[in-house]
């Protein structure tokens, strides 16, 4: 019998342990790591935005915390997909403040989900830096709200300078019924008078439609001088279809939601000879070697199509520079949530992949207009111009 | 006259392609009474099986289209035999909802073996656009006009003139009694779903090369088929077609003279007129079996 | 005492005492609001149940009253600065109307005509939501809408919230379940069993299935109404074909005719998703078949299948 009292002894003092280790060891272990989220429309249908963006998270999380991660304590990233879906993005954002406890959050990819946890953000007081679009999501400033994906308005104007310097007055606009094609056509209906420009007529397509031509035989009744597409593929590349099938000899624009090496793939021969606006990534080679963006993004290229073996686009690039921002922010701060607020705010200079990004109090977007450039394809590939 | 004549070439192409979907639907709602919820992804594969096997070149395009069209339709004969065959003297919603797991299932097996991006393969024919009083005929519109008249008609002669499709009739007709005169009833599901699949197929590939595949194109097309079976009377081969042409045309004037935003709340409205005078579709005559 | 009422009584015996403590001992809010949003689905569902289940009438349009509902209170708290309490009545009467006047011609159309009649009206709904921009906010959606708070209670909080919801839910689930024993529960069935002898015997089948047609839309205009007060933020792609898809999945799914069937489907199609994040690019794959397998093993549900599979394992017990 004395025997079994030790032992017994032994057990419960086992549990303790157990129980004690179970109950200290996590935070211990938090301790030793950054935890930064992402939430990202990975499948449906905007994930080809996701998709590079989850991918350009983790590879850059890896090669943090291969060269020692920050301030000796290693980055974790814990990233869900949010299907595009409002509520699933919610409860995803939800799981990450609550239940992961991040720090901060990258993400989500459309401008809708956005607006959906930008609230819960807030209130939490969790930073989230969002790889939408849409302007609304920094205008008003929101204190805990950044973005890093040029807003449409920039792509706008790059594309009417460029308009205004061939001479084109009438102009005719085809957008998608999304989020993105509504954002931009407010956009470019917003600023044609500045330069100009009257918009003659606009007209929508859904997204999964497979024929334009009754949307482009109602324009060309109006005789525009040009027609501004504004959508994500596939729709942009059966526009381009359709525009050299009904033998339209006007200049077709498209906008940055089509600037990846996927789009002169589908429209293939129908692509030549379109303009569009993208972020620097496309034309890396191209630039003057005096460019500050030049080796981020010959780093980024070769990076990411090394590591995934697939084309890049701007997309993944959201992330990438929100991660390498958050990096910077995160240095010092010891994983204060308001520090590392602090710190982003008042990044200047910061050269990313989608262009110069400096932050203040009333600006968290960041961008100057030059983070655009106009682009033609031309033996399918893309010219740089201006 | 330019522009309505634009309108309707687009109407009727895509009302074309809606009409081939509808067929999908209707044969195998004659033989089954069941709606395939999973019919726009048999659509979604042959959509991307031609753009693998044909425009990866890895076959001429004869060969590769009547591959694709067997390969989809084997699919559908697994969909009856492993999934429905068990269940199919449920309540038909309980069916419903298999197709609709399936559908769900099949998009995601699409997603992992094709991708998350679209694809396009170039035109079947070579030829430029034809000019018809101004307005511009794409060669592959005529031949997708003509793909889908030889599919309903071989359809029709298929039911009218082969001891088969007459027994796939007298099934849909009264299963029971088809089953008393010697008909393997069984195995007329299964044959129907084989062709209902390969239908479906078609569709996919003859859509193929006006438009782009991805993974996600079979649900919208589904719907748009769905709603064309159910526009000309459900169960009827050229109610099919006239509720696909319509459906194509009125989305199609509804751009051009309305508004293009508002093109599918058009066409639905033009729906539930026709569904509120003819509450069994236009040349619909079998009563509606409740779900 | 009839079995069928022990049975309740068993259900109401787990179910209440389950909610009340969840709500004690769930600290996160991630999990409150994950079975809040399992509450507002389960609303969703039994409204569509007695529709679907009882009374035999399809409806593959129903997330268009839910975001009718939802609409309805963002655009009179947001643009003339009601408050959410003003605005619920309001929600209620317009959903109420909207489905009186959809249904008065819709209702006249049976089995599939009818699941496509619906459709048509859900697609409506929802390129309207999307194009009248001025209104609705268009594709990009609304924000500012307003949480709800009552007195020194602020809704904010997520534990409140899942009271709140749960409660209605309750409410509901005690109305339906009344409703059910009632008269007017004996003629609901009888439609969905055979129209016309239903007719022959005496019931006002058009202005029944009428009323209960207007009766799922309420609930579902209340689940939407508690929705946009939840997430403070809406936008058309919330109330889509998929989502009525999802709602007629969650009924079939529990088993239809069966309010506790209703909470079931709701749970299980609610936590799935979260439930299957780790197979990432595989989840629609295991989604869809999970589906299938459950409607090919339990044809008539889950509520059904489990009680089959228990009653089996006792009976070889014994």
């Amino acid at each position: 019998m004395r025997q079994i009292i030790p032992i017994k002894k032994g057990i419960k003092r086992l549990c303790l342990f157990l129980a004690a280790s179970l109950l200290f060891s996590s935070p211990a272990l938090s301790k030793d790591t950054f935890k930064i989220g992402g939430v990202f429309s990975v499948t449906g249908r905007a994930s080809f935005l996701g998709d590079p963006e989850k991918k350009s998270m983790e590879m850059l999380v890896n090669q943090i915390n291969a060269k020692g991660g920050i301030d000796g304590r290693l980055l974790e990233a814990v990233i869900y997909d949010t299907e595009g879906d409002p509520q699933k993005t919610v409860n995803a954002v939800s799981k990450l403040i609550n239940k992961d406890q991040v720090i901060a959050i990258i993400g989500p990819s459309l401008t809708p989900t956005t607006l959906a946890v930008v609230p819960f953000a807030e209130r939490s007081k969790t930073l989230l830096i969002s790889c939408a679009a849409g302007i609304l999501i920094t205008e008003p400033v929101k204190p805990w709200v950044f973005k890093t994906a040029q807003s449409d308005a920039l792509a706008v104007a790059s594309i009417y300078q460029h308009m205004k310097a061939q001479g084109i007055k009438k102009a005719a606009i085809l957008s998608v019924s999304d989020a993105f094609g509504e954002s931009g056509k407010q956009q470019l209906e917003k600023q044609a008078d500045a330069y100009g420009i009257t918009v003659i007529r606009s007209e929508t397509f859904g997204a999964g439609d497979t024929d334009m031509t009754p949307q482009l035989t109602k324009i060309r009744k109006e005789n525009p001088e040009a027609i501004i597409c504004w959508g994500t593929n596939p729709g942009p590349a059966v526009v381009a279809k359709n525009v050299k099938q009904l033998g339209l000899q006007i200049p077709l624009y498209q906008s940055h939601g089509v600037a990846s090496p996927k789009f002169i793939e589908l429209a293939s021969d129908a692509a030549e000879g379109i303009y569009l606006p993208t972020g620097k990534i496309l034309v890396a080679d191209l630039l003057p070697d005096n460019d500050p963006q030049k080796p981020v993004l010959q780093n980024y290229i070769k990076e990411f199509e090394s590591r995934y073996n697939m084309p890049v686009s701007g997309f993944g690039g959201y992330a990438y520079d929100a991660v390498r921002m958050l990096a910077e922010a995160l240095k010092g701060s010891n994983g204060d949530k308001e520090k590392v607020r602090a710190a982003l705010e008042e990044m200047k200079g910061f050269v990313g992949v989608s262009g110069v990004f400096s932050f203040s109090k009333t600006e968290h977007n960041g961008l100057s207009p030059d983070a655009f450039v106009m682009v033609q394809i031309r033996n399918n590939t893309w010219e740089l111009i201006r | 006259m330019q522009e309505i004549l634009q309108y309707l070439f687009s109407g009727i192409t895509n009302g074309a392609i809606y009409a081939v979907i509808a067929v999908g639907f209707s044969m195998l709602y004659n033989s089954t009474e069941l709606i395939n919820f999973a019919h726009g992804e048999f659509v979604m594969l042959g959509g991307l099986g031609i753009v693998t096997l044909w425009g990866g070149s890895l076959l001429p395009l004869p060969a590769a289209f009547v591959l694709t069209v067997i390969g989809v339709a084997f699919v559908g004969f697994l969909l009856e035999r492993v999934a429905l065959r068990k269940v199919s003297r449920s309540q038909p919603i309980v069916l419903v909802i298999i197709t609709i797991g399936a559908s769900i299932f099949l998009r995601g097996i699409g997603m992992l073996i094709w991708g998350k991006d679209a694809h396009a393969i170039p035109s079947f024919t070579k030829l430029s656009p034809m000019d018809v009083f101004g307005a511009k005929l794409m060669p592959q519109s005529i031949l997708i006009l003509a793909i889908v008249l030889l599919v309903v008609v071989g359809l029709h002669l298929f039911y009218r003139k082969t001891l088969t499709g007459k027994a796939m009739q007298a099934c849909a007709i009264n299963e029971k009694a088809a089953w008393l005169s010697g008909i393997p009833s069984d195995q007329m599901v299964l044959l129907a779903f084989f062709l209902s699949a390969g239908i479906g197929a078609i569709a996919g590939i003859i859509i193929a090369p006006i438009t782009m595949c991805g993974y996600d194109m079979g649900i919208l097309l589904g719907l748009k088929g769905f709603c064309a079976a159910m526009l000309g009377g459900l169960g009827s081969l050229w109610g099919s077609l006239v509720g696909g042409l319509l459906l194509g045309i009125s989305e199609s004037l509804g751009v051009g003279y309305v508004s293009s935003s508002l093109k599918d709340a058009i066409a639905f409205l033009v729906l539930l007129l026709i569904l509120y005078i003819r509450p069994t579709g236009i040349l619909g005559i079998k009563e509606a079996k409740r779900f | 005492m009839k079995p069928e009422c022990f049975k309740n009584r068993l259900y109401y015996g787990i179910f209440l005492p389950v909610i009340a403590v969840s709500g004690f001992v769930i600290d996160s809010p991630y999990y409150l609001q994950v079975l809040t949003f399992i509450g507002i689905n389960t609303l969703l569902t039994i409204g569509l149940n007695m529709l679907m289940g009882y009374a035999g009438q399809i409806s593959l349009g129903h997330a268009a009253f839910y975001g009718i509902g939802a609409y309805t209170t963002t655009i009179l708290t947001v643009h003339f600065d009601f408050s959410p309490w003003a605005a619920l009545p309001c929600t209620l009467v317009v959903t109420g109307m909207v489905a009186f006047l959809v249904g008065l011609p819709m209702l006249k159309l049976t089995g599939y005509y009818l699941g496509m009649g619906t459709l048509g009206f859900g697609m409506i709904v929802y390129v309207l939501f999307r194009e009248w921009s001025h209104v609705t906010g268009g594709s990009s959606g609304m924000v500012g809408i307003p949480s709800l708070s009552l007195g020194p209670v602020s809704f904010s909080d997520s534990r409140n919230y899942f009271y709140l919801v749960w409660m209605i839910v309750l409410v509901c689930i005690v109305f339906c379940q009344r409703l059910i024993q009632s008269r007017v529960g004996r003629a609901l069935r009888s439609i969905s069993d055979s129209e016309n002898a239903a007719k022959a015997l005496g019931v006002d089948t058009k202005d029944l299935k009428l009323k209960i047609f207007i009766l799922s839309a309420l609930f579902a205009a209340m689940a939407g109404f508690l929705y946009a007060h939840l997430v403070t933020f809406i936008s058309p792609g919330s109330f889509d074909f998929m989502v009525s898809i999802r709602m007629v999945t969650m009924v079939v799914i529990g088993g239809m005719a069966s309010i506790w069937g209703a909470l079931l489907g709701a749970s299980v199609l609610t936590l799935l998703p979260e439930c299957l994040h780790a197979f990432a690019d595989f989840e629609m794959v295991v989604y869809g078949l999970i589906l299938m397998l459950i409607m090919i093993f339990m044809p008539r549900g889950l509520t059904r299948g489990l009680m089959d599979i228990y009653e089996r394992s006792v009976s070889k017990q014994i």
